[in-house]
């Protein structure tokens, strides 16, 4: 029997994802070796379950492998991340289709990568709008997208793209389809010369695709979204940026004991910022806990899912994260100081200011703060304490 | 503003229901959330591949509340509650004889 997951994952993250991390961060190349350490250790198809050959890894299995990841290298945890939620989509919604079936085999053994392509040139980060649209006949159908935004593009082993329909439905009548490395061309449109998350390899494309049309998700994109895409979004990406936080935190402690050391008997001046910035990740950890626990309770209950409730709590783990993450950083360069703005010292928060900052443009916050906004018109809180 | 053919509580007639059709439909059509001609969409046609958005569905929920002077409690705030005009017929009935949810 393997090593438990996490386990795994710590040992693939200390051992290989952190000794390339600067590499992979300075010339913002895909984290080759830390995804073949993963591979090696059949963490990818973790999430799939027993019956199609893999672990049965529950979301809150995953989301303890992303923050271990993202503490060793955020660009190896935020692209396991984003590769989960795709196949968190086809565990979820894939089942009852036999194509999908045999997907959830490949993934177990195979140990492959997916990507997504939901972002779109003129549509940006509304995920529930598109323009493309899936072009049907004969059993096949074709797809053009311009998709401004995928990651690890070229890595990937298949890509989950949403689309309209069929070229006569509305912007929000969407699918989302499974398409394999060999069933799609990739003609980059732009690069990804970024301030962070420069791992994560995520080029512009023009995506051409041609498949059966038994690839298609049988459901609505609207309801695979609101059901999974959107809660294992949040939580994922959460659980991924609170890696990061905790290891800025990790190092301003480090430096704050190396000081105390330096001086006995008195406490050095970081300390209490320190104090606060565990303070915050301390909240920032009991928000995704919460929200995994609300997630679980809620599987299998497509009305729950699909409540407002359900999708202001997610939108707000996800803003408050991303503004939580960006507070704790700049906190710990406050306790490091110019140890902290150097990249060449130990106590270097620099790489982490600029991943943290991808966190608030990773859909926009203010897209998904206009998004509440509007439930909360109609949205009453009822909840107790404990849910 | 209440409209006073349905104010007496309970089995409503088929011309009740008619009419409660109309109103919904109105309200569709005026709004400007679906894609399509509202005459054009059965009673059981499904609104969101009709264009019927998130944000369109709050809004759609706000003018029925201000219309038949009902408030939709939390658990009727799901996806299915206004999939259709039938399920709407249904949600906005059931509120009127205090069944809603059940
Ligand atoms: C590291 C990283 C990896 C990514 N990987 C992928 C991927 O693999 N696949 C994929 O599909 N996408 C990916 N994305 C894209 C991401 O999902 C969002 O779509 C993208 O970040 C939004 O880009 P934008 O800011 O240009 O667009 P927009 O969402 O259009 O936002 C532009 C600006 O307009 C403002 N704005 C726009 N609309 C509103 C509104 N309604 N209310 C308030 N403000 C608004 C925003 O605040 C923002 O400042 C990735 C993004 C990042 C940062």
């Amino acid at each position: 029997m393997s090593p438990p997951l996490l386990r795994r994952a710590r040992d693939a993250g200390l051992d290989v994802a952190a000794r390339h991390a600067d590499a992979v961060d300075r010339d913002a190349r895909f984290p080759t070796e830390a995804f073949a350490a993963l591979k090696a250790a059949g963490l990818l198809g973790a999430m799939v379950p027993r019956d199609f050959g893999g672990e049965g890894a529950t979301l809150a299995d995953i989301a303890a492998v992303c923050h271990e990841l993202a503490q060793h290298c955020p660009s190896t945890g935020m692209i396991y991340a984003m590769h989960q939620i795709q196949v968190a989509c086809v565990v979820q919604h894939g089942q009852q289709s036999a194509w999908h079936r045999t997907l959830l085999e490949r993934l177990a053994a195979e140990q492959l990568l997916l990507a997504s392509a939901t972002t779109e040139a003129g549509i940006g980060g509304d995920v529930r709008s598109s323009s493309c649209a899936v072009e049907a006949s004969g059993g096949r159908f074709r797809l053009e997208k311009n998709a401004s935004v995928i990651s690890y593009g070229e890595a990937a082993d298949g890509i989950l793209v949403t689309a309209r329909r069929t070229p006569d439905s509305p912007a929000s009548d969407q699918v989302i389809v499974a398409v394999l490395k060999d069933d799609c061309r990739l003609e980059q449109t732009v690069g990804w010369d970024t301030l962070g998350m420069r791992g994560t390899c995520s080029m512009g494309y023009r995506l051409s695709a041609e498949a059966g049309i038994e690839q298609i998700l049988p459901l609505p994109y609207a309801d695979i979204s609101a059901r999974t895409m959107l809660p294992t979004t949040h939580i994922l990406w959460a659980s991924m940026w609170l890696g990061i936080a905790t290891d800025a935190v990790g190092r301003a402690r480090a430096f704050v004991r190396s000081e105390a050391r330096r001086k006995p008997g008195a406490t050095p001046p970081g300390a209490l910022r320190l104090a606060e910035a565990t303070t915050m990740l301390n909240q920032m950890r009991a928000s995704i806990v919460g929200a995994v626990r609300q997630y679980e309770e809620a599987l299998g209950d497509a009305d729950r899912l699909t409540s407002m409730g359900f999708a202001v709590a997610m939108n707000t783990l996800k803003v408050g994260a991303a503004q939580t993450l960006v507070r704790i950083v700049e906190q710990a360069l406050l306790v490091c100081g110019l140890n902290g703005y150097r990249n060449d010292s130990e106590y270097s928060v620099a790489r982490h200011l600029r991943d943290a900052h991808s966190a608030p443009l990773m859909i926009s916050n203010d897209r998904i703060l206009g998004n509440t906004a509007n439930l909360l018109l109609v949205h009453k809180d009822t909840m107790g304490l404990f849910g | 503003m209440r409209a006073t053919a349905w104010t007496a509580l309970g089995d409503e007639t088929a011309e009740d229901v008619a009419s409660m059709d109309t109103t919904i439909r109105e309200i569709l059509a005026d709004s400007g959330w679906l894609a399509v001609d509202v005459a054009a969409l059965s009673d059981g046609d499904d609104l969101y591949a009709a264009g019927l958005t998130s944000h369109g569905s709050v809004n759609l929920m706000l003018a029925l509340e201000e219309r038949f002077d009902i408030e939709f409690p939390e658990q009727l705030l799901r996806r299915r509650t206004f999939e259709s005009i039938a399920a709407i017929r249904e949600a906005v009935t059931g509120l009127r004889n205090g069944t809603a949810g059940a």
